[in-house]
């Protein structure tokens, strides 16, 4: 049985279902409220909900039982008295430490709890960094979509943020530096400086057998780094398209990757109207696209950054992503067949198994 | 003392009483007064920056008001969920 937690425009859905087969929806929370992510903490159990209210603006809830009562997290804020206000929380992450957590948001911060997501506090050494006030934000704001941590080593953490490129620290979030050699934005000029630190990354995966080694999903390319972020290397060619939002990787195979590449920024759905996973075996080299079970033909959906997930690895790799049509698809077989795991849910912004 | 009135998910957060008296010359400095009488209404209503939330409307004596707006001892102040902020697909 494997637990999906969706987040979408209309609450949390949390499904239930075998590998390769379609989930049924066992809970519903935060009805008719926009839930940005969800996530379960695979040290304690407990369920942690980025949810951004239109009224009363972005909180996070933790549960140890979705089934019961939420509480609402404190700390969740920016400094009161400044200029800028919280936005939102786009992504919760398990930390290496014990009891340590993060979450990521917009205007472009990081935040810390250190007892299991109940409080938080913000990352000063990424608020108070120098070079914030030339940070510009994506189309969907100065949102910190993606927090990698090192497996073993809680010192070491990357973070990236649209549009103000990579992130890397060693030293538990003290202190931060840019990691964006090799990544060239088609939206600036060629002459842009090489410190240019407008570069709109849309989502960050590392591989944890090989744990220097980072793929990631640019506006306008794939790029892979094998030197824990401080440089990239485009293994975009063979792609069907350089844009797209999501990406996967096989936590057994440091040379894998998934992509779903959409048709351009400028028209954000699938490209030809055909719904396909892009696989890459070869650490980029090449890509394979593994459509088999999902539409072929005018489906035009939009996967939006949060909305893949895995579970499991090598030959059992579970692989689930959704798309704002409410469509969610899986996989028990590493992309090779895929089928409908739940359709008609309102639009997905995110998927995590549980 | 003004008069505060919550609704819905705002009286709960404030005690769960849906009128209450309130210190403050402003509408914000009556939203911040109730926020440290009921910490929980804290970030409900006023953001950190202390601006009253883009989707909740602020009534005094029935008319639109904003953070600025002076309060009397006699004033009545509805704290409301604004029809904009429910429209979203």
């Amino acid at each position: 049985m494997t637990e999906l937690l969706a987040g979408t425009r209309k609450g949390l859905f949390v499904l239930e279902g075998e590998p390769g087969g379609t989930f049924e929806v066992s809970r519903r929370a935060f009805a008719g409220e926009t839930v940005e992510y969800a996530m379960r903490d695979p040290r304690s159990g407990r369920v942690l909900a980025s949810v951004t209210s239109a009224f009363y603006g972005p909180k996070l809830w933790w549960t140890d039982d979705p089934a019961g009562d939420w509480e609402q997290a404190s700390g969740v804020a920016l400094p009161e008295g400044g200029d800028a206000a919280l936005e939102r929380i786009w992504v919760i992450a398990a930390g290496e430490a014990d009891g340590v957590l993060y979450a990521g948001g917009d205007p472009g911060v990081l935040l810390e709890s250190h007892d299991g997501g109940a409080s938080w506090e913000l990352n000063r050494g990424l608020w108070e960094h120098p070079s914030r006030d030339h940070w510009q934000p994506g189309g969907a704001g100065l949102c910190l979509h993606s927090i990698v941590t090192w497996p073993g080593e809680p010192d070491r953490l990357a973070v990236a943020i649209s549009a103000a490129g990579m992130w890397l620290s060693d030293d538990r979030g003290a202190t931060w530096r840019s990691g964006n050699e090799g990544l060239v934005a088609g939206y600036l000029p060629e002459d842009t400086p090489p410190d240019e630190i407008a570069l709109c990354v849309h989502r960050v995966h590392r591989a944890r057998t090989r744990p220097e080694r980072l793929f990631l999903q640019f506006h306008g390319g794939v790029y892979r780094s094998d030197d824990a972020g401080e440089s990239w290397t485009d293994i975009g060619a063979g792609l069907p398209s350089d844009f797209a939002f999501p990406l996967a990787v096989d936590p057994a195979d440091p040379d894998s990757a998934y992509v779903i590449p959409l048709t351009a920024d400028t028209d954000r759905v699938t490209p030809d109207g055909r719904v396909r996973v892009y696989e890459t075996r070869d650490a980029g080299a090449s890509w394979t696209a593994r459509g088999d079970g999902l539409p072929q033909e005018h489906a035009y959906l939009t996967v939006l950054r949060e909305a893949f997930a895995w579970a499991g690895e090598g030959e059992r790799l579970e692989l689930y992503f959704g798309a704002t049509s409410g469509d969610l698809f899986g996989s028990a077989d590493a992309g090779a067949t895929w089928s409908a795991a739940a359709t008609r849910l309102p639009p997905v912004l995110s998927v995590a198994t549980g | 003392m003004a008069t505060v009135r919550l609704r819905g998910r705002l009286k709960r957060l404030a005690g769960d009483r849906p009128a209450q008296l309130v210190e403050g010359d402003t509408v914000v400095e009556l939203l911040q007064a109730l926020e440290r009488e009921h910490p929980a209404v804290r970030g409900w209503i006023l953001d950190e920056r202390g601006v009253i939330r883009r989707h909740i409307n602020v009534f005094v004596n029935g008319e639109l008001g904003e953070g600025r707006t002076r309060v009397g001892a006699e004033d009545r102040v509805d704290v409301l969920p604004a029809i904009s902020g429910g429209c979203a697909p």
